[in-house]
């Protein structure tokens, strides 16, 4: 096949056959992505030590999101899928993502009708949704919400979902102690925040300024970049640019944050730490390996769709949750942000979307 | 050659390149005694007066940098801005040749996204840099390609079809990377973004060169004259016994080869692919054409004002982060600036022109 480095004599004769295996590769498999088997985090299914998970009455679960179109929103689906085909008795009926509030309204209707035993819904937008599943609800099925909140209790059963307050407050009480550690006394901290307009995002930035303040620091600079790698690559350059010298960093989102960290190598600074927001498997390996600046990641779990569809599930059998005391479901369930360091990233890996 | 923008008036374009709307010649008949020529010089007094507006709003954006910011003026930062031109800037050379032929290509981001994500599959990744290149130059002279036999020969509009490219690319992109990132593990690609040469980053260089050789065959080659002649009036191109197809499919080839160079670029410089980068690039590209004085319409233009164009956007971001402004700052600004930049380019023409 086309080796690199091959001698002078036969140049014209591999850049030939390069291009014309090149072209065949091309036709024939470059689309290929499959390295190692992708691992799902839904293994956790034994541990409750409970007889929840035995057979129980057979439910179908309907299951909408939006378009998986980033890494955390494909997992999203991913683990919620995964988790569903553990179960015997739950009959899975996912509709296809979309960013389309209406088509995704429409979708949520179409599972209605089909009187599905319980609802999943991470709905594109909170507020739109809204009406729709209050239908479903008025129709007797029962609705778990997953992360976007919609406006009134009327329209779920019971909200699972992540913290975005928290998950800024993790990162900045994780920089504040670490730069009080090492003694330094007046930090430039810096902040590359997702998409602005969203409240996630000002969420995120409200947490992020308080866990400083506890320490007595703020923020120095801080810009807004898209989610994107490109985007994120662009924002640090100019960042680095701005600031001569950096303490810490937080990067809302590991998958923008590939494109911040190849900034900071392009740049060759390395005076500073960064810590790293979602928790992507790339981002965790890492903070594993210990030769970037990234030195953590603050988690935003990608398998709460996975406890949503077991919440569904159980609320379908009319089941509670077997660790806890009482009959009923809890009406919301915000999960924990936690701090993943070199420390304790073995035991966060395995949950990590790619 | 100077009869190609003086173009006899009346005999509207052929509809199959979508400029159906008859401003585009009136426009050009009404306005090209004064600065009708068809050869745009490069450092001769007309490409000079031409863009003496947009330099203009350069030098000012300059001096609003230099003295709001100590960081601005250094030439570190200098190739900060460069660097960040680079990519958008190699597209735009292709969207520059696609207007002045009377086209126009939306679905730039989209190629970019795709040539980045096929280039960073595990498969393609494992003929390590050469396979990485090729398949990235490929994949984006191919749906150049497709785009251009699709407008040629099946008559439709430039407008539906690269739209159509840009869902149909995009797509393709998110179906072969799952929606996630693919980060570069071959480390003599990922090196293409942080390599210098003679102290400037091998970006640069790589942008350099192709404005260089993009100005050539603008201006100084019969596939320059020839796509002016078919921008400015179809028809009399057609007439004149140019074979319009055929230089239309080769058009659009160019334009997806420049934003094969792009991905790969891009993915150098994020080091990694994604079917999310590339986003709004199209927007990006042809705003800094118009802004660069070519007609949307077709039949005039300057390559060199595309650059400018370029520049004073990565110069408007950079000083905007230099600064620690916020986004919402940064949009009503940017908005601002390009209408300001627009008017002073119009305003330097007309006392330009006698």
């Amino acid at each position: 096949m086309d080796k690199r480095g091959l001698g002078g004599l036969d140049r014209r004769r591999l850049l030939l056959g390069g291009a014309v295996l090149g072209g065949g590769a091309l036709i024939a498999g470059c689309t290929s992505n499959q390295s190692d088997a992708s691992t799902s985090d839904v293994n956790a299914a034994g541990k409750a030590g409970t007889d929840n998970d035995k057979p129980g009455k057979p439910v179908s679960i309907g299951f909408s999101a939006p378009a998986a179109d980033h890494g955390w929103m494909a997992a999203i689906t991913k683990n919620a899928m995964a988790q569903a085909k553990q179960y015997s008795d739950v009959h899975f009926e996912a509709v296809e993502g979309t960013n389309d509030v209406n088509a995704q309204i429409s979708q949520v209707q179409t599972l209605i009708g089909k009187k599905v035993d319980a609802l999943v819904i991470l709905p594109f937008d909170g507020k739109a949704l809204t009406a729709v599943a209050q239908q479903a609800m008025d129709a007797g099925i029962p609705v778990i919400n997953v992360d976007r909140v919609f406006d009134t209790p009327l329209a779920y059963r019971s909200w699972v979902g992540g913290d975005n307050f928290g998950m800024g407050l993790n990162a900045g009480l994780y920089i504040g102690r670490t730069l009080k550690a090492k003694g330094v006394s007046a930090p430039v901290i810096g902040e590359i925040a997702g998409i602005d307009n969203l409240e996630l995002t000002r969420q995120r930035s409200a947490g992020f300024r308080r866990g400083l303040a506890k320490y007595g620091f703020h923020v120095g600079i801080r810009q807004a970049a898209n989610f994107t790698a490109d985007s994120g690559q662009q924002v640090m350059s100019n960042v680095l640019q701005a600031r001569s010298h950096l303490d810490a960093v937080w990067n809302h989102d590991d998958d923008q944050g590939i494109g911040v960290e190849a900034a900071i190598k392009q740049a060759n600074r390395s005076e500073f730490f960064m810590v790293g927001g979602a928790g992507s498997k790339h981002a965790m390996q890492e903070i594993k390996a210990d030769n970037s600046v990234l030195k953590a990641t603050v988690v935003y779990p990608s398998n709460m769709s996975a406890s949503a569809v077991r919440l569904a599930r159980l609320v379908a059998q009319h089941k509670g949750m077997s660790d806890l005391v009482g009959q009923d479901l809890p009406s919301s369930l915000t999960l924990f942000s936690a701090t993943v360091t070199k420390e304790n990233v073995d035991q966060y890996l395995p949950g990590a979307f790619s | 050659m100077s009869q190609q923008t003086s173009p006899p008036g009346g005999s509207g374009p052929l509809p199959a390149t979508g400029q159906g709307s008859p401003a585009g010649p009136v426009r050009q008949t009404g306005s090209s005694p004064g600065r009708g020529s068809g050869r745009p010089a490069f450092l001769g007094h007309m490409g000079r007066v031409r863009n003496l507006g947009l330099f203009v709003v350069l030098v000012l954006l300059c001096v609003v940098g230099a003295l709001s910011s100590d960081n601005f003026a250094t030439s570190q930062n200098a190739l900060v801005i460069l660097t960040s031109a680079a990519v958008i800037g190699v597209i735009t050379i292709g969207q520059t040749f696609v207007i002045i032929g009377g086209g126009i290509d939306l679905s730039v981001g989209a190629i970019v996204a795709l040539g980045s994500v096929w280039c960073t599959t595990v498969a393609t990744q494992s003929f390590g840099f050469g396979g990485m290149v090729f398949c990235a130059l490929a994949v984006g002279a191919v749906v150049g390609l497709v785009n251009g036999l699709i407008i040629a020969y099946g008559n439709i509009v430039a407008f539906i079809v690269t739209i159509a490219m840009m869902a149909s690319a995009r797509g393709l992109a998110e179906r072969i990377s799952d929606r996630q990132s693919q980060v570069v593990t071959v480390e003599s690609f990922n090196s293409l973004a942080s390599t210098r040469f003679l102290g400037i980053p091998l970006l640069v260089h790589i942008l350099a060169v192709a404005v260089l050789v993009g100005w050539v065959l603008l201006n100084r080659t019969t596939f320059g004259r020839r796509t002016f002649a078919i921008g400015g009036n179809q028809e009399a191109a057609r007439l004149a016994g140019l074979d319009v197809r055929r230089h239309t499919v080769m058009l659009y080839a160019l334009s997806g080869l420049c934003c094969g160079i792009a991905a790969i670029m891009l993915t150098a410089r994020t080091t990694s692919g994604a079917s999310n980068l590339g986003d709004l690039y199209e927007l990006d590209s042809i705003a800094a054409v118009i802004i660069g004085g070519t007609l949307l319409t077709g039949g005039r233009g300057s390559l060199v004002g595309s650059i400018l164009g370029v520049l004073v956007f990565t110069t408007i971001t950079n000083i905007f982060v230099l600064n620690n402004l916020t986004t919402d700052i940064q949009q009503i600004a940017k908005g601002l600036i390009i209408v300001a930049a627009v008017l002073i380019q119009r305003r330097g023409r007309r006392t330009a022109t006698p």
